[in-house]
């Protein structure tokens, strides 16, 4: 399970694999796949063909060949790696965003929160984690579809305690009345946030924190003037992610020799080794070098944030 | 569970106080974030505002969020609680088209026919900061031709003055890491709040997690952990040599004597000895060093504009009674620590500028279980770099990634939104993995 929520099991950590858990199989960075484990299942890959029953009893984390003698290695899940390996329903939101978003909403065990929509459940896992072990989370998408997909994932991840799917028009009805005053918390990522802002206000408690996520300038512009007569504190961010690539690298440190074709590369006249003919000492060792990555993800959305202000 | 269930289930173990009471750490938040306070509510601590004390009794009991006026009485000036009407401003609805322009404007110092002799003068008589501030724009010759933007900003630029606010709040983790890295960065390592949160969520902080961390950021680190953690679960604070890093922050955090009782500290030397049977050196009284100033470290942020002049007071009282029964960071019991060499940690941060990155998780990596996530801080690229490195070569972790977290606030106006003209440009670094069980004898075939 995702989360040590129980914690009876928590000294357990050096977990074996069992039947019937989820594991995330890991290829590569950008290649990784959730699997429940079955006594009889079979993983196909490119690699060829994984016996689930040769997985049993391994600790999380080993490394396990096909029948081809390739390998991959069985993680335990974590809400990170599950918001990689979801099937992507809907547009969802990545580790950063939910990051400043648990961070800034001020979820911490015990709080209630309200979200809309599910989506594909990407951040209400993030939300579950930071809730548990005694508090909740309320989520609602009037898709019925999506939060049934959404309902059988959390059961698969094992947060079924911790999360409540809701099928419910919140931009048309609002959230129910049984939370008036008693969320902590709420968090939208709706086309038309602005709409559920009065709503949001019932909600929350007296200097509860509101976030709403939205792709475009100009919903967040609509967002901000709903939310001025009710909350203070209103802000607005953007946060990403840059991401690095490490390398080794052999770098020349002497200038080239005359004669020397400047196509030879460096590499090779290392290799060569019998270099230096007037004999400098090169010391061309190879070093760890970083830079940026060359793409990136540049936009998600904008996060607005805003705190109730304290009427009474 | 129904949503009616899980309703009346939650809202029994409602542990979340949102009032404030006496004892309790609060942040204050002055003149709508251009000054923020941290403080420690008690009978006898005081605020000092421009140059006038008052006392924080009044915010004895009040629910967060709560906002207070400095005002004038007979025995100095002292704060009431101030309730703004729920309407707003109304600014939004008038123009947003900016038909005024500020052409006609002329920028000489006679615009204000009220002296500062004249404002003492109504002070002295009990005029309160409102009436000043409505004073100011009545004998104001040029309020009339600002655009209502302008209006405004006069506005709050006067009542910051004459009339400032002081908002209520609950320290957390958030607030904590921004109001350092305004004002001391060199005190967190220069990590932004955004890094903070990422290292969080890498790190798999969560209810029942064991996180065994490197903290020589003076507790931030440390803090936000165990307010995850809610009083469950254990941050433990590892170090080289005979004493622990001193974690003088988590005291800003309110955290339970429940949550505090999560936080210890370990020496490696003692999380590596243990299992050769070395004797682990004995000791439960011994709490990780803090700073002995009496109350809080307080953090003052400056005003942005310079324009108020409100310094943090300490609290004077003689008598500085002891607030908390149990104090954060109290050695791990030998217990804890033979089923942490048992079982292994569930996940692993660190954040020690001072260290090198490879050198210490070669350390420390053993210590957690397999497949545990674990996240490195740094101010700089190049050794976290190094450090990537060698754990691929030395087939200790998989999914490694070194990021960069980037913020940027945005100012959003009818007609006039655009980013921040300022912005920090760095927040830090951030190493993350998995670590990878080496005790398969399996050799690589692919
Ligand atoms: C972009 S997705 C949310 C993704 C989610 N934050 C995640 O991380 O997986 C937006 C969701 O809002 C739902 N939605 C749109 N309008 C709605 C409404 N009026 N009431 C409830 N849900 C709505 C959509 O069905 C969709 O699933």
């Amino acid at each position: 399970m995702i989360l040590p929520i129980d914690p009876a099991n928590k000294l357990s950590f050096k977990r074996f694999i069992k039947d019937g858990d989820l594991v995330i199989v890991y290829e590569r960075h950008d290649t990784m796949k959730a699997v429940k484990v079955s006594e009889d299942g079979v993983l196909q890959n490119r690699f060829g063909a994984f016996k689930h029953s040769e997985w049993i009893g391994k600790p999380f984390g080993s490394k396990v060949l096909s029948n081809k003698g390739a390998f991959v290695y069985l993680l335990a899940p974590t809400p990170e790696l599950w918001t990689l390996v979801l099937s992507h329903r809907t547009q969802i939101l990545y580790i950063a965003d939910i990051s400043f978003v648990v961070m800034y909403l001020e979820i911490v065990p015990g709080c209630v929160v309200l979200e809309s929509g599910t989506g594909s459940g990407s951040l209400t896992t993030s939300l579950a984690r930071a809730v548990a072990p005694t508090g909740h989370v309320y989520t609602f998408d009037f898709h019925e579809q999506r939060a049934a997909s959404a309902r059988e994932d959390f059961e698969k991840t094992g947060l079924s305690s911790l999360v409540t799917v809701g099928v419910r028009d919140i931009q048309g009805e609002g959230f129910p009345d049984e939370f008036c005053g008693r969320a902590d918390s709420v968090f939208l990522d709706l086309p038309q946030p602005w709409l559920v802002i009065p709503s949001a206000g019932k909600m929350l408690k007296p200097d509860g924190v509101l976030c709403s996520f939205s792709p475009c300038i100009e919903q967040v512009q609509r967002s901000c003037e709903a939310l001025k007569s009710q909350f203070t504190d209103i802000r607005t961010f953007e946060v990403l992610l840059r991401t690095y690539e490490v390398r080794q690298k052999i770098l020349e440190s002497c200038p080239v020799n005359e004669g020397d074709s400047i196509e030879r590369p460096p590499r090779k006249r290392r290799q060569g080794s019998a270099e230096g003919s007037n004999g400098t000492e090169c010391s061309s060792s190879p070093a760890v070098v970083i830079r940026p990555s060359g793409e990136a993800r540049g936009h998600t959305g904008y996060l607005t944030f805003a705190r109730l202000k304290c009427f009474v | 569970m129904s949503i009616e269930e899980a309703v009346d289930e939650d809202s029994k173990q409602n542990h979340n106080s949102r009032l404030t009471y006496e004892g309790c750490n609060v942040l204050l938040d002055i003149n709508d974030g251009d000054r923020l306070v941290f403080s420690r509510l008690t009978a006898a601590s005081t605020l000092k505002i421009g140059n006038k004390k008052c006392s924080l009794q009044p915010l004895i009991g009040c629910p967060f969020g709560s906002l207070f006026q400095v005002e004038p009485g007979k025995e100095g000036t002292f704060l009431t609680r101030f309730v703004e009407n729920a309407e707003g401003n109304g600014l939004e609805e008038k123009d947003v088209d900016g038909s005024k322009d500020n052409r006609a404007l002329v920028d000489n110092n006679t615009a204000q026919s009220l002296t500062s002799e004249d404002i003492d003068e109504m002070r002295k008589q009990g005029a309160k900061g409102d009436e000043i501030v409505e004073a100011l724009i009545a004998n104001s010759a040029t309020f009339e031709k600002k655009t209502l933007f302008s209006q405004d900003k006069y506005r709050v630029k006067k009542q910051k003055k004459y009339a400032p606010r002081v908002l209520l709040r609950r320290p957390f983790a958030r607030s904590i890491c921004e109001a350092y890295f305004k004002k001391h960065p060199e005190k967190i390592g220069f990590m932004r709040v955004d890094a903070l949160s990422l290292l969080l969520s890498l790190g798999n902080v969560t209810a029942n997690a064991d996180v065994l961390v490197v903290d020589m950021l003076s507790g931030i680190l440390t803090g936000a952990i165990a307010e995850r953690l809610g009083g469950t679960g254990y941050v433990c604070n590892t170090y080289r040599g005979s004493s622990p890093y001193p974690v003088d922050i988590t005291r800003m955090f309110n955290l339970s004597d429940e949550i505090c009782k999560r936080i210890v500290h370990a020496s490696l030397t003692d999380l590596n000895s243990f299992q050769t049977g070395a004797s682990v050196s004995e000791g439960q009284e011994e709490t990780l060093p803090v700073t002995h100033s009496g109350g809080l470290d307080e953090v003052s942020v400056p005003a942005e504009d310079g324009g108020m002049d409100v310094t943090p007071e300490r609290v004077s009282s003689p008598i500085i009674k002891p607030v908390k029964s149990i104090k954060a960071g109290q050695k791990a019991t030998l217990e804890a620590i033979k089923s942490w060499k048992e079982n292994g940690f569930s996940s692993l941060i660190i954040a020690a500028p001072e260290l090198d990155p490879w050198g210490i998780i070669k350390e420390v990596l053993p210590l957690l279980s397999f497949s545990a996530p674990f996240a490195v801080y740094h101010q700089y690229a190049q050794p976290l770099a190094t450090c990537m490195h060698n754990l691929q070569i030395e087939k200790m972790a998989i999914g490694l990634q070194i990021s960069e977290p980037w913020l940027r606030e945005y100012q959003v106006l009818p007609s006039r939104t655009h980013p921040h003209m300022q912005m920090s440009a760095f927040g830090g670094y951030i190493l993350s993995g998995t670590k990878i069980s080496s005790s398969d004898s399996l050799t690589s075939s692919n």
